[in-house]
């Protein structure tokens, strides 16, 4: 294999690890804050269908991008609505969520199946993308890539060095001591959620808008349970995430080289790595760590202030 | 805005049969603004959902076999969410088992096996080895939770693709039929290893009275035994149960294990009963229907088995809507989510009084 290939799998690698880290650093946000949404993979799709429609409709994928956060935004208000403004259980009003933002995104799209519209622009620096090798890779990324990495810079900054950010975590991890010392719990929360939603809407956006430019039903295939995993996988830290994302980002696309080197395993093995790599490396984290000490405290349970 | 929730001082009975009701025709109305708004007339639609197939033989029939994997899976989650463990994998578990007793089917495919003591014995195998591979399967998330504290949401889910990916392989290679012209099917199943029809000519199949079975059993249990009554102790006050001396860790073991059995049993029936053979999928997403149908059933057997039937109703109201309305098969999916939605909205708003304040001053 020569320098080009490896290089053109690296590209590939980042791409498909895009999306997940996208999703799993909102998730990180919520999580912190005391909410477990497994509506991830519903956001997702939404902001996949929302942010093609409306790139296809107005031409402009910047605004492709707006409407895919607002589609995930959406959807996480009607799950903090539930979760947050009554109390419902989390894991449920989540599930809820991912079988109703299938069932919505697939209807919204129906009507553009089989459209196709130019990729997201790719960076350009003249010069440094055009160095041998490393350019490209390091300079010549769609855009989303780049703001996926500022996002986890900035997210992983004001969770651990603001007052903001503090707050936030102190209220993942005892919503009740929050609550008597004057915080507004539910409110950090629903900041929270509608943020993880934002960012699911854009992370399902960069699929259909740079990954593959089109819209095709389900097209998410499960990638929402996986940033859920990664999120764990990530012990809640950004950093982590980003290692993680590139972690099963790769091993999705060893499945499609092996594939195309004539390796002989079944492409299902392949396809199925992702899964076991998650289920290995929850394994090998919680014997690190017996008490699973790292995930918050309050992670799901439900907080219902006193008057 | 601001929302309080103010415990209501006793649980009436007549809420807590009115809150699933009330859900059910919120999502319905929900679901008719969206029918009207896709330009076709809600009337017709509801006529079509949820009327039309209460009046005709065969799509009752397909209504019976459709609510028998959602009541058998939803039965055995019960066990797991009284108890507080969010077992979402059913779905793979319903694969494990239609596979392992699916695999019985074939090799006693054409009187092999069968000798001088004949084919009686297969059918009663294939739903034990069903409810054994189902069980196993859901004892993999149950002991990674209760020994290494892994989060069983997500190992139950991962599992759910693994287990599909597993069946796709075997159909697709070492279980197809090698008469059936290169396609990804296995062997069609003797008639010793398909459950029988009840009714000539129609779908309906024995395999509809597990259903009355499974829904009687977890009801005596949870009423009357002492496991029933640790399990929702578990669920319910975790202190108080282990202060009362129930091990928690059996309790989930038990509660996978159950509800992984019944997810089995449901694959291998669906697979037997209604299917004939083994395909590389063999499941419309009845694992995850099935916690909607859990969760409208308010978690309990009675419950689930008229819950159940509502949404067997939803899934073929819904394939008659895409054939005489031209109603996308979608629709009926975010219905679903919808009313999951509703119901739980509904279950706080039976325990809890709403008290909304408006205006900023009012935060939490």
């Amino acid at each position: 294999m020569n320098a080009q290939a490896v290089v053109d799998i690296l590209m590939i690698v980042v791409s498909a690890a895009t999306p997940l880290l996208i999703a799993a650093v909102g998730e990180i946000v919520a999580e912190r804050a005391g909410v477990i949404n497994l509506g991830l993979e519903g956001m997702m799709i939404v902001g996949a269908a929302s942010g093609f429609a409306f790139a296809y409709l107005t031409d402009s994928t910047l605004l492709g991008v707006v409407a895919a956060a607002l589609g995930g935004v959406a959807i996480a208000g009607v799950f903090a609505f539930l979760t947050l403004g009554l109390a419902a259980n989390q894991v449920a009003a989540g599930l809820a969520m991912t079988i109703f933002g299938r069932g919505l995104a697939n209807l919204v799209g129906a009507g553009f199946v089989g459209l196709k519209r130019a990729r997201a622009p790719e960076l350009r620096i003249p010069g440094l993308s055009d160095l041998p090798i490393v350019g490209k890779l390091l300079f010549g990324q769609d855009v989303f890539v780049y703001c996926a990495i500022l996002l986890t810079a900035v997210v992983a900054y004001w969770l651990t060095r603001t007052r903001a950010g503090l707050t936030l975590r102190a209220v993942g991890e005892d919503h009740v001591s929050g609550h008597s010392l004057g915080l507004p719990v539910r409110s950090i929360r629903l900041a929270a959620v509608l943020f993880g939603g934002a960012c699911a809407g854009v992370a399902g956006g960069y699929l259909s808008l740079a990954y593959t430019p089109f819209w095709s039903p389900d097209m998410t295939a499960g990638r929402g349970w996986i940033a859920l995993a990664l999120v764990v996988f990530a012990s809640w830290r950004p950093w982590r995430a980003l290692a993680g994302a590139l972690l099963f980002g790769g091993v999705a696309v060893l499945a499609l080289a092996f594939q195309g080197l004539g390796v002989p395993i079944p492409a299902q093995a392949l396809n199925a790595a992702p899964y076991v790599t998650t289920i290995v490396v929850l394994v090998i984290l919680s014997a690190r760590d017996v008490r699973g000490a790292t995930a918050p405290q309050s992670l799901g349970v439900s907080f219902i202030p006193d008057r | 805005m601001r929302i309080d929730l103010v415990a209501r001082p006793q649980r009436s009975r007549l809420i807590e049969i009115a809150a699933p009701v009330a859900a059910m025709a919120v999502a319905i109305l929900i679901g008719g603004v969206v029918v009207a708004l896709v330009g076709r007339s809600p009337l017709t639609a509801f006529d079509v959902y949820f009327i039309e197939p209460l009046t005709q033989s065969y799509s009752l029939q397909a209504i019976a076999v459709k609510a028998t994997p959602l009541v058998l899976i939803a039965t055995g989650l019960i066990f797991c969410y009284r108890a507080n463990f969010w077992n979402i994998g059913a779905e793979g578990q319903f694969v494990a088992g239609g596979a392992l007793g699916g695999w019985l089917g074939l090799v006693t495919h054409d009187g092999a096996l069968q000798g001088a003591i004949g084919g009686w014995w297969i059918l009663p195998a294939m739903m034990v080895l069903g409810a054994i591979g189902g069980a196993l399967y859901a004892l993999i998330p149950a002991l990674l939770r209760v020994r290494l504290n892994v989060s069983e949401i997500l190992t139950s889910l991962m599992l759910v693709y693994v287990a599909q990916l597993a069946l796709d392989w075997l159909v697709r290679g070492p279980w197809k039929d090698p008469e059936g012209h290169n396609l990804p099917v296995s062997v069609n199943f003797d008639p010793a290893a398909s459950l029988p029809l009840l009714v000539d000519g129609g779908s309906l199949h024995l395999g509809v009275l597990f259903v009355p079975l499974a829904v009687a059993l977890a009801a005596v249990v949870f009423s009357k035994t002492l496991f029933g009554y640790s399990v929702r102790l578990a669920g319910s006050a975790p202190r108080a149960a282990r202060f009362g001396g129930f091990d928690d860790r059996a309790i989930a073991i038990a509660a996978f294990m159950i509800s992984g059995a019944l997810a089995g049993l449901a694959g291998v029936v669906e697979v037997s009963g209604k299917i004939g053979q083994l395909l590389p999928s063999i499941s419309p997403g009845y694992g995850f229907s099935a916690i909607i149908v859990a969760f409208l059933g308010r978690l309990s057997p009675v419950g689930v088995l008229v819950a159940g039937l509502v949404l067997a109703l939803t899934f073929v109201g819904g394939e008659d809507a895409q054939i005489a309305m031209h109603l996308p098969g979608d629709l009926t999916l975010a219905f679903q989510g919808v009313l999951l939605a509703c119901v739980l909205a509904a279950d706080v708003l039976a325990r809890y009084r709403l008290l909304v304040s408006w205006g900023w001053g009012a935060r939490s």
